[in-house]
C-alpha cells in the first residue's frame, strides 16, 4: 500500500486552486443575519462557493474558515463529508444518476451502462472535454418516475437506456424554467 | 362517509404553489384560527388529536412540543424536508404542489412552540422543489405571514430555508441540527433530546413536512374529523407512495389502515402490477421497515399471520400498529415499492445492503462495521458464491446492532437490520435454492481468488457449523428454524 502524505501548510500556491470572488464573498455574509453563529453559514457558503468556482478549492476552503472565523480544518472536514462538494474540479454539468431499489427495479442499470458507454467515465469521473461528470447517489425522491437522472439542476424523469443520447446531445438539458426567487439564487 | 383528499387536495390546480391560489382555496385559514388561541391551548389541541409524525418513528407531535422547557426564550423549528429514505417521495410532492400548506403547517406549529426561528433542512437534490419553496417563502413574507409582526398579532417568527448537501444521516434529527449548525452530520447521543438542547444548544423542535402540513386541516375541520379518520391509534390521512413496477407509481391520499394490497390493487390506487406479474415481496414503509411476502404465495387458509410460514401478506394494513405483526420495524414513511416475481431478490439485498455501507456516518463501531459486513455478503451472495451460512451470519449480525440492543446513536442501523433480516428470513428458501445452483465449489474458489492463504481453511457450509461450534445462540433465528 502506498499513500501521498500532503502537507497543507506548504502547499505551494498554484495548487491552491482560486478564491472567491468579492460576489461570492458578499452573498456569503448575506447569510450571516440567519443563524446565530457564523460558523452555520457554512453549508450556505460552500454551496455559493462550489457555484462560482465549480469545485471548493483549497484556497477557497481557507478563505470560508477566515470569514466564518473557523479552522480551515473545519472547512475540510465538513466538505470531506457531503457527497456534493468536490474537492478536485468537476464537469460542467454533473449527471447524478439515482442507484436506489425503485431506480434499479425499474432499469436504472441499463442506463448507467448506456450514459457510460456514451461519455466513456465511470462513476465520479469527468469526461475529457470537461463537460460532464458523473455520480451516482441514492434515491433522488422522484421514484414514481423511476430512473431518475439529476443533471444540475433538472430532474430527467422515466429515462430509458435509448433516451441518454438524445438527452446528453441537449444543450439545455441542466436548465430549469421555472419562475426564481431573487433572494438567493444558487444552481447545483 | 366518503373519504375526503385534504393534503393533497391541491396537486393538479393550475398555479398550485402560487399564494393567491391558495389563499383562494381557504388557505391560511387554519393559522388565522391557531393565531387566536394561546400556544399552550394549540398544543392541548394537537395531543388530542394524537397527530403521530410522518417522518418515520412515530412519535405523537404534541408530546414533543410539550416536553420543551417553560421558562425558555428562543426555540428553533427544524423541518425534516432531508427525504432520503428510498422510495420516498411524499414530501416533494407536497413542497412542490403546495408549499404554502407546508408554510401554514410551520406557522402553526411555530406559533404552538412559541418556535422564533424556523428552518426548513432540505435536501441538496431537491432543485426545483427549493426555487418553489423559496418563492413560497418570499411571498409569504411579503404577505405578513413571517417576519416581526405575523398577521398582526404581534408575534415575531422567521424562516428560513438551509439546504443540504447529500448525505442520508441529516435526515436524522439530531444529524440534521449537527448538520444546520455548520458541521458534519453526525448524529448526537441522546439524551439530552432536542427538545431540551438542540440547534445552537437550545429547545428544538424537529418535525417532519407531512406532519406540519396536517395541521392546518385539523384546525380547520376540527380534532373530531381528525379523530373519524383511520383506526385507533392511528389517525388522520397519510401520503402513500407507491413505485415499482406498477401500473401507476406514485402518491395517493388514503386514510391510515388501508391495506397494502389495496394501495397496489385499487383502482384509486396504483392499479395492479404491469403485464399482470404477481408480487413477490413489498417493501411497506419505505426500504427500511422490512418486507412483506407477496400474492405469488398462497394465502394462509385461517386467516392468521404467520411468519414462519410462506403466506400471502398483503392483507396488512398500512397503520401504526398493524405492521407491526408482520415483523416490521414500524409504518416508516408508509412508501411501498413492489418487486414482481421476475426480479432476483439477490439484487434487491445487494442494493439496500449497499444504500446502508454507504450511508451510514461511521461513528459508532457496531453500524460501521455491521453494514459494510452485510455489504460484503451480500455481494458474495449475489456474485454466486454464496454459503447458506452466509444466511445465518446475516441474522446474526442483525442481531447485534442498532439502536434497540443499545449499540448505537441513532436509529440507521435498525433500519438497516429489518429489511435484511426480514428478507433472509421469509425469503430463505429462495436464496438457498439460489446457493444449490452455484458451482459446489463456487464459494472456495471466491476465498482463494481474494486470500489465496486461506487456501486450506474449511469453508463452513450451513447450521450444522453453527451447532457443532456451539457459540450461536438460536434464539435470533426464529425465522430460520424452519
Ligand atoms: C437514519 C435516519 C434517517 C431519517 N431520515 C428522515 C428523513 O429523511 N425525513 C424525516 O422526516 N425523518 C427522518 N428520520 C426521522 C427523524 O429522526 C425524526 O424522527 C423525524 O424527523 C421526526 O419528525 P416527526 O415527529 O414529524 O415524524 C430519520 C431517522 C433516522 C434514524
Ligand atoms: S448508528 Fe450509524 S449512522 Fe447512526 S450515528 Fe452511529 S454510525 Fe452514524
Ligand atoms: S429510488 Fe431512484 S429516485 Fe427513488
Amino acid at each position: 500500500m502506498s499513500w501521498k502524505v500532503i502537507d497543507r501548510n506548504q502547499v505551494a500556491a498554484d495548487q491552491l486552486g482560486p478564491g472567491l470572488s468579492a460576489l461570492t464573498r458578499e452573498k456569503i455574509r448575506g447569510f450571516f443575519s440567519r443563524y446565530p453563529t457564523k460558523q452555520a453559514c457554512l453549508l450556505p457558503a460552500l454551496h455559493i462557493a462550489q457555484d462560482q468556482i465549480g469545485y471548493c478549492s483549497l484556497r477557497a476552503m481557507r478563505e470560508i474558515a477566515e470569514l466564518l472565523e473557523i479552522s480551515p480544518s473545519q472547512v475540510m472536514d465538513v466538505v470531506t463529508f457531503y457527497t456534493h462538494f468536490w474537492t478536485h474540479p468537476k464537469g460542467r454539468k454533473v449527471i447524478v444518476l439515482c442507484r436506489s431499489i425503485s431506480c434499479e427495479l425499474m432499469g436504472g442499470r441499463e442506463v448507467r451502462e448506456a450514459i457510460e458507454r456514451r461519455l466513456g467515465i465511470g462513476n465520479h469521473e469527468t469526461s475529457a472535454d470537461g463537460e460532464y461528470s458523473l455520480l451516482m447517489e441514492e434515491c433522488l425522491a422522484g421514484c414514481d418516475h423511476a430512473p431518475c437522472m439529476l443533471i444540475n439542476e433538472r430532474m430527467h424523469k422515466c429515462v430509458r437506456p435509448e433516451d441518454v443520447e438524445r438527452i446528453l446531445a441537449d444543450a439545455k438539458n441542466d436548465q430549469l424554467d421555472i419562475p426564481r426567487s431573487t433572494t438567493y439564487d444558487a444552481g447545483r | 362517509m366518503p373519504f375526503e383528499k385534504v393534503l393533497m387536495k391541491n396537486v393538479g390546480v393550475p398555479n398550485s404553489p402560487s399564494l393567491k391560489v391558495y389563499e383562494s382555496r381557504g388557505g391560511y385559514e387554519g393559522a388565522r384560527i391557531a393565531l387566536k388561541m394561546t400556544p399552550d391551548a394549540l398544543v392541548e389541541l394537537v395531543k388530542k388529536a394524537n397527530v403521530r409524525g410522518r417522518g418515520g418513528a412515530g412519535f405523537p407531535a404534541g408530546m414533543k412540543w410539550s416536553f420543551l422547557p417553560k421558562d425558555r426564550t428562543v426555540t428553533y423549528l427544524c423541518v425534516n424536508a432531508d427525504e432520503s429514505e428510498p422510495p420516498t417521495f411524499c414530501n416533494r410532492v407536497t413542497m412542490e404542489h403546495d408549499p404554502h400548506m407546508l408554510l401554514e403547517g410551520i406557522l402553526i406549529a411555530g406559533w404552538a412552540t412559541r418556535t422564533t426561528t424556523a428552518y426548513i433542512y432540505m435536501r441538496g437534490e431537491f432543485t426545483e422543489q427549493y426555487h418553489i419553496m423559496q418563492k413560497a417563502v418570499d411571498e409569504a413574507y411579503a404577505a405578513g405571514y413571517f417576519g416581526r409582526n405575523v398577521m398582526g398579532s404581534g408575534y415575531a417568527m422567521d424562516c428560513y430555508i438551509h439546504r443540504g448537501a447529500g448525505a442520508y444521516v441529516c435526515g436524522e434529527e439530531t444529524g440534521l441540527i449537527e448538520s444546520l449548525e455548520g458541521k458534519r452530520g453526525w448524529p448526537r447521543i441522546k439524551p439530552p433530546f432536542p427538545a431540551i438542547e438542540g440547534a445552537f444548544r437550545k429547545p428544538t423542535v424537529v418535525n417532519n413536512v407531512e406532519t406540519l402540513a396536517c395541521l392546518p386541516h385539523i384546525l380547520t375541520r376540527g380534532v373530531d374529523w381528525w379523530l373519524s379518520i383511520g383506526p385507533a391509534g392511528s389517525h388522520g390521512p397519510k401520503m402513500f407512495c407507491i413505485s415499482g413496477p406498477v401500473n401507476r407509481p406514485g402518491c395517493y391520499e388514503a386514510p391510515l389502515g388501508v391495506t397494502v394490497r389495496e394501495l397496489i390493487y385499487g383502482d384509486d390506487f396504483a392499479r395492479g402490477m404491469r403485464g399482470d406479474k404477481k408480487v413477490k415481496a413489498v417493501s411497506p414503509g419505505g426500504l427500511s421497515m422490512g418486507w412483506l411476502r407477496g400474492d405469488l404465495f398462497p394465502k394462509c387458509p385461517d386467516g392468521q399471520v404467520d411468519p414462519v410460514q410462506d403466506f400471502d401478506e398483503l392483507d396488512c394494513r398500512m397503520d401504526f400498529d398493524d405492521v407491526r405483526r408482520y415483523g416490521m420495524l414500524g409504518l416508516g414513511t408508509a412508501a411501498l415499492v413492489v418487486v414482481n416475481e421476475d426480479t432476483d431478490l439477490r439484487d434487491v439485498l445487494l442494493n439496500q445492503a449497499r444504500f446502508y455501507a454507504h450511508e451510514s456516518c461511521g461513528q459508532c463501531t457496531q453500524c460501521r462495521e455491521g453494514t459494510g459486513w452485510m455489504y460484503r455478503i451480500a455481494e458474495r451472495i449475489h456474485a454466486g458464491a454464496g454459503r447458506k451460512l452466509d444466511l445465518d451470519i446475516l441474522c446474526e449480525v442483525t442481531a447485534n446492532m442498532g439502536m434497540m440492543p443499545g449499540m448505537s446513536i441513532c436509529g440507521l442501523p435498525d433500519g438497516a437490520v429489518f429489511p435484511i433480516r426480514t428478507l433472509v428470513q421469509k425469503f430463505r428458501r429462495e436464496f438457498e435454492a439460489a446457493i444449490d445452483r452455484q458451482a459446489p465449489d463456487a464459494a472456495a474458489q471466491r476465498i482463494r481468488s481474494v486470500n489465496p492463504a486461506a487456501y486450506e481453511l474449511p469453508i463452513y457450509e450451513g447450521r450444522a457449523t453453527r451447532n457443532i461450534r456451539g457459540t450461536m445462540s438460536s434464539d435470533h433465528y426464529s425465522g430460520s428454524q424452519r
